[in-house]
């Protein structure tokens, strides 16, 4: 449950937003990251945004994730 | 990247003749151990590096009278129980929330927001949510009550388990016969808190501390960078995840917390009462305790026997040294917190451990 994953924002309605990660969409809210704006990549964590990531950051996390559930 | 992991093998090999005895890394996040096994990098450490896997699983760490309050609360006809679904499997006096309660009780919840969202969906019942996790969900549960507290949603109420790291690391290293060299920290909890958070144990004890993220080539540089340390006798801080983890961390998550929860003593599975290691709300939002709510006074459980988890926390045994391991305690029939948790060390073991003795 300590587990973050890096998602795309691609909407967003004050601090709550719809993100995206590898295809697969949920709700995020934003609240505890002021500046998180369209189109961000950022480190979801129990439905709050904690973080921005960069590009190569996510690829990363998301190929690891990918693994992880191919494996489970 | 090969190239990477042999300088690497060869620094933990240098680390270990200089130091001539065996050196003891601890990882306190779940992620972490979950990765390390996973990734196999057990196996590319000489036999004098090990790995300590500590008290990072909030599930796992969470003292036995919190689960017993979490079941006896699910029992009352008037409660809904909100939780993470890690704990439901969790036994406790009487079962697990899983099994032993009427089902209609308990549900699962993905975030805080989910849990306040019942209790407006719920008016006749008042909503529990059972609030675990370290720094980095705890600024969650605050922005729950503090849309509970704003819009008056008065059937909603938290269990707070939430728990800091830095005070369980200072209370491991203050115990005599701990073993720990050095500090790999934990990469999520330090995107909230700060790499510099971790200061204080290096000050304090003298133990390099590095925060590493969670895919392999991260996890073996930060081990390549406490075994530099040990080797030249220096004990500091170091981030190598700074593509997500900054200094001062995510103040506006650090504020919330401030805002509603005051750190206060608490019971930790295995590691006992730890002072000013938990979170506990604030006194002006004491109505959305669950515990001055019902009038409960929380008390250290009593561990499930035979069950070592606590030792297994502490990094005092490693999980096939628990009988329990592997026989009546596996994945499907877990018997203690630590086989629950995906994250929890025995279940990580069980998974992908090399002594895994599966029946
Ligand atoms: S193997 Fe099971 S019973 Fe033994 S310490 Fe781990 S969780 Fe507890």
């Amino acid at each position: 449950m300590c587990l973050a994953i890096p998602a795309r924002i691609v909407e967003l309605e004050a601090d709550n937003a719809v993100v995206d990660a590898m295809g697969n969409r949920f709700k995020a809210k934003t609240t505890l990251l002021d500046k998180a704006k369209l189109g961000d990549l950022v480190l979801v964590h129990a439905g709050f945004a904690i973080s921005l990531v960069d590009e190569e950051e996510a690829k990363k996390t998301w190929q690891l994730i990918a693994e992880v559930n191919d494996y489970a | 990247m090969l190239e990477r992991i042999y300088k690497a093998q060869k620094l933990f090999d240098t680390a270990c003749e200089t130091l001539g005895r065996q050196i003891n890394v601890m990882e306190v996040c779940g992620t972490h151990t979950v990765s390390i096994f996973r990734n196999g990098i057990r196996t590319t450490l000489p036999a004098g590096l090990k790995l300590l896997s500590g008290p990072g699983c909030p599930v796992c760490v969470t003292d036995q009278g919190y689960i017993d309050i979490v079941l006896q609360l699910a029992g009352r006809d008037d409660c809904l129980i909100a939780t993470y679904g890690d704990m439901i499997r969790v036994p406790g006096k009487g079962g697990c929330l899983e099994r032993n309660q009427p089902a209609s009780n308990v549900r699962i919840v993905l975030s805080s927001e989910d849990a306040l969202q019942l209790a407006k969906d719920n008016p006749d019942k008042i909503v529990v949510f059972v609030a675990v996790g370290f720094e980095t969900t705890a600024p969650a549960t605050a922005v729950a009550v503090k849309e509970a507290d704003e819009s008056n949603i008065d059937n909603f109420c938290i269990l707070s388990g939430h728990k800091l790291v830095v005070p369980a690391m200072a209370a491991l290293l203050a115990e005599k016969n701990n073993n720990i060299d050095a500090f790999l920290c934990p990469g999520h909890v330090s995107v909230v808190i700060g790499s510099g958070a971790f200061a204080e144990i290096v000050e304090r004890f003298s133990r390099p501390c590095v925060v590493a993220g969670f895919e392999p080539m991260q996890i073996i540089e930060g081990l390549a960078e406490i075994c530099r340390q040990l080797v030249d006798g220096r004990a500091e801080l170091k981030s190598i995840y700074t593509a997500v983890v900054t200094e001062q961390g995510n103040r506006t998550a650090q504020k919330i917390i401030a805002d509603y929860f005051e750190p206060a003593d608490g019971y930790w599975r295995g590691l006992g009462m730890i002072e000013k290691s938990t979170l506990k709300l604030k006194d002006k939002y004491s109505r959305f305790d669950a515990l001055e709510r019902f009038g409960i006074i929380e008390t250290p459980g009593e561990d499930i026997s035979g069950c070592r988890c606590g030792e297994v926390l502490c990094g005092l045994i490693e999980p096939t040294e628990c009988g329990l391991f592997g026989e009546s305690c596996t994945p499907r029939e877990p018997v203690g917190p630590c086989m629950v948790s995906s994250e929890g060390v025995c279940a990580a073991w069980f998974k992908y451990g090399p002594e895994k003795k599966h029946k």
